[in-house]
């Protein structure tokens, strides 16, 4: 498999504050990769670079063979965004929500009929799609995130701290919507602090802390969740004590 | 453009579902009318001199109420990290920039509908240039929207934005508004479109000038 996305040596600054301090990552095309770490370890960070949303200070970004800052329309077509904002209107329906993205994303008006169908039965909100988003639950609401986040099926999903808020049905749906897609047309890229349910579903483990990448790992090679803890727990710690 | 095309759609289906600011903007703007016609009672019912006050009014009116709004267009996309969603999607900013102008501008030429054939009654005022007059209120508008949308991207992160916009908007559009009031004056004393070209080539140079810099400056304003 080759690398979707090559990040090297990427700093990004705010101020005198460094979110990123030369981090190196790549991601296999079709991995699932899971990135843990304390909160400020720069992981909302890495994730607005690797959407576009925000330029490195140092260092280069590349997805797809393409340059993150130079070609963002062309990677912004191939990225899905979720996070734990829903990035949805309230005043538009469910429907004219998922349509107003799909035209944005340039899908023809009748695949995007058909795709706005699809993914309302999969997250399970059909019956709500004449409904106002603001009248919707919070699990509701991200449940359609994940449909407008996939509306254009992107090459790569990026998630940031997706579970957020979400209650026990809407995390197992919003878990199923996730494992149900094709690992060979989709990249998935998690932050999550909720370890038990990242090993679930990932192929690797990423932990950062302050900015850089401290543990790297196959699935296949972490043991237990207990184990993967204790290594977090000790490399948060060694890094705060360093 | 499409996709602009797209954003200003949504914006106005929005705005006419909830029509959170065009209902403030006429009330507004209705308000305004009625205030100046109390107040300069006397002078409306001398017709020579109700030319020297009426367009600076109606501009005013206009002028304020547009700010309500525009103070509004980015400052909506913040709920639920809509802008974000809105910057994530495959398309040049200056796209997003082009729909809300569009969105803007319509939501303008709403409450300058409602609003002009108050200000005739209300001043007693009858509008014979009608054409002439919408052409100056059309790129008065125009040029008052371009600046306004581009000043209201550059302060949605700042926690007095309803409050800066304002303040940096109307030095920036004075160019606009003196234009757009003589040419408005002169149309309501009999003008017609001949007697104020020199103003609607000042207003159009304002317009295609402020539109060019803002759609080429307006990918930086919304770069993180």
């Amino acid at each position: 498999m080759d690398d979707i996305i090559l990040a090297s040596n990427v700093s990004r600054s705010f101020g005198n504050v460094q979110a990123l301090k030369g981090l190196d990552l790549a991601v296999r095309r079709g991995e699932f990769l899971v990135i843990l770490g304390p909160n400020g370890a720069g992981k909302t960070t890495l994730i607005k670079i690797l959407s576009t949303l925000s330029r490195p200070s140092g260092g280069s970004v590349m997805i797809d063979g393409m340059d993150a800052t130079t070609d963002a329309v062309q990677i912004r077509q191939m990225i899905g965004v979720l996070s734990h904002d829903s990035y949805l209107y309230n005043d538009l329906t469910a429907e004219e929500n998922l349509r107003f993205f799909g035209k944005m994303y340039g899908l023809a008006d009748d695949v995007l009929e058909r795709r706005i169908d699809e993914l309302l039965e999969k997250v399970e909100l059909f019956h709500r799609a004449g409904d106002r988003v603001g009248t919707l639950s919070r699990g509701m609401k991200q449940r359609l995130s994940i449909a407008r986040a996939l509306i254009h099926n992107p090459s790569i999903l990026l998630l940031d701290e997706p579970y957020t808020g979400l209650d026990q049905h809407a995390a197992q749906t919003f878990e199923k919507v996730l494992l149900e897609l094709d690992p060979s047309k989709t990249t998935r890229v998690m932050i999550s602090h909720n370890i038990e349910r990242s090993l679930r579903s990932c192929d690797r483990v990423v932990i950062m802390v302050r900015g850089k990448v401290v543990y790297d790992s196959p699935r296949s090679d972490i043991g237990s969740v207990e184990e993967l803890k204790e290594t977090y727990i000790a490399l948060v710690d060694g890094e705060r004590d360093a | 453009m499409i996709s602009g095309l797209h954003i200003a759609a949504k914006d106005l289906r929005e705005e006419m579902r909830t029509k959170q600011m065009l209902n403030s903007m006429i009330v507004f703007s209705l308000l305004v009318i009625v205030i100046f016609s109390i107040a300069f009672e006397d002078i409306i019912s001398s017709s020579n001199m109700v030319s020297m006050i009426a367009p600076g009014a109606l501009w005013i009116t206009f002028i304020f109420a547009g700010s309500l709004g525009l103070s509004r267009s980015f400052a909506a996309e913040l709920e639920n990290g809509c802008l974000e969603g809105l910057k994530l999607c495959p398309v040049e900013r200056s796209e997003i920039y082009i729909g809300k102008v569009i969105a803007g501008i319509v939501l303008m030429f709403f409450v300058e509908l409602v609003t002009v054939p108050i200000f005739s009654v209300l001043f007693n005022y009858p509008i014979d240039g009608l054409f002439s007059l919408m052409v100056i209120i059309v790129l008065g508008t125009i040029g008052f929207v371009v600046v306004g949308t581009l000043l209201s991207a550059l302060t949605v992160n700042t926690r007095t934005r309803e409050v800066l916009l304002p303040v940096l908007l109307l030095p920036l559009v004075i160019p606009v508004i003196i234009p757009s009031v003589l040419a408005t004056a002169r149309v309501l004393t009999g003008g017609g479109i001949v007697d104020v070209l020199q103003e609607i080539r000042l207003l159009v140079v304002y317009d295609v000038v402020f539109f060019i810099v803002a759609y080429l400056v307006f990918e930086h304003i919304l770069q993180d």
